[in-house]
């Protein structure tokens, strides 16, 4: 079981980007107040039909070949659904496939968020021939990382040049925490 | 907050002195496990090191990318170097020191982590 809500985003991105999508959305949106987390991902892939959607919530079923068992998508259902959140998954062969996941913070089985920042950047910079719009909402605040708008800045320059890179996580780093103070 | 100003005066900066290397044939390719097995092991941290570490050591030739289940899940966290005429290297139960200890003997002295490795897991 993936131990932070963040490690599971990088997962979920992972079925995403293998699904052939050519943009992916990823929300993170927080309200202390209600002591909830949302999570929603939401790509262009190749999606999946009614019956393969009801089969990934059974850890028994994947799509792999390595191994019979696939594992992600079922804990993730059980450990929002644990601290009395939820779970959904929606796909349309040809259109997409989002996954949402709800968490309370206050109960005392919700993992952390873990270190989101890291999880995005890495998803970003490892993969600068896909578009990802990133959203990180606490409290109504938010700021967004869209990458087609670095694209158009830095042209064919890779997102792993260093310069690049860095950037991209300083700018993840310094907005969550604009956005993550209390006014 | 940060905007995206900043970048454009990064990139009017690197303008001219990134010569855009064309040829990455001759290039190390560095690939990490990121399936739910290599996350659930802690694929990513190790990840990051690598990258830092190899944008530290300015080591152009090696780029640093991620896959899904490589088919060890019980080795995991994995990362493969993949050199050139060379035979593959895979390292297994990899964390952040072991990987930094990768970039800088193998990477960059050219000196395979023989205790790293697969094979030493079997002996």
């Amino acid at each position: 079981m993936l131990p932070e809500i963040s490690l599971n985003i990088l997962d979920i991105s992972q079925n995403s980007i293998k699904a052939g999508a050519k943009l992916i959305e990823i929300l993170v949106e927080i309200d202390r107040a209600k002591e909830t987390l949302l999570f929603e991902i939401r790509d262009n892939g190749c999606g999946m039909n009614e019956e393969q959607v009801a089969k990934v919530v059974d850890p028994f079923f994947t799509s792999r070949t390595t191994r019979k068992v696939g594992l992600g998508i079922p804990f993730l259902k059980q450990a929002a659904e644990g601290t009395g959140g939820e779970f959904s998954i929606q796909s349309k062969v040809g259109v997409g496939t989002t996954v949402s996941a709800l968490f309370h913070t206050d109960n005392i089985d919700c993992m952390p968020l873990g270190d989101i920042t890291e999880t995005i950047w890495s998803i970003v910079t490892m993969n600068d021939n896909l578009d990802f719009v990133y959203t990180y909402r606490c409290d109504g605040k938010e700021f967004q990382l869209d990458t087609r708008e670095i694209r158009n800045i830095v042209g064919d320059i890779s997102f792993s040049v260093p310069e690049v890179s860095s950037f991209i996580k300083d700018f993840l780093k310094e907005n969550k925490q604009c956005v993550d103070k209390v006014e | 907050m940060k905007s995206l100003e900043e970048l454009r005066e990064i990139k009017e900066k690197m303008q001219g002195q990134i010569g855009v290397r064309a040829d990455s044939s001759n290039d190390t390719r560095v690939v990490v496990g990121m399936a739910t097995c290599g996350i659930a092991s802690g694929a990513r941290p190790v990840l990051n090191t690598l990258v830092e570490e190899v944008n530290k050591e300015k080591l152009e030739h090696v780029t640093v990318s991620q896959t899904g289940c490589i088919g060890l899940c019980q080795f995991e966290p994995i990362v493969e170097v993949f050199e050139p005429g060379k035979e593959k290297v895979t390292y297994v139960k990899m964390n952040p020191e072991k990987a930094a200890i990768v970039v800088e003997q193998h990477l960059k002295g050219g000196k395979p982590v023989a205790e790293y490795m697969l094979d030493a897991e079997y002996r």
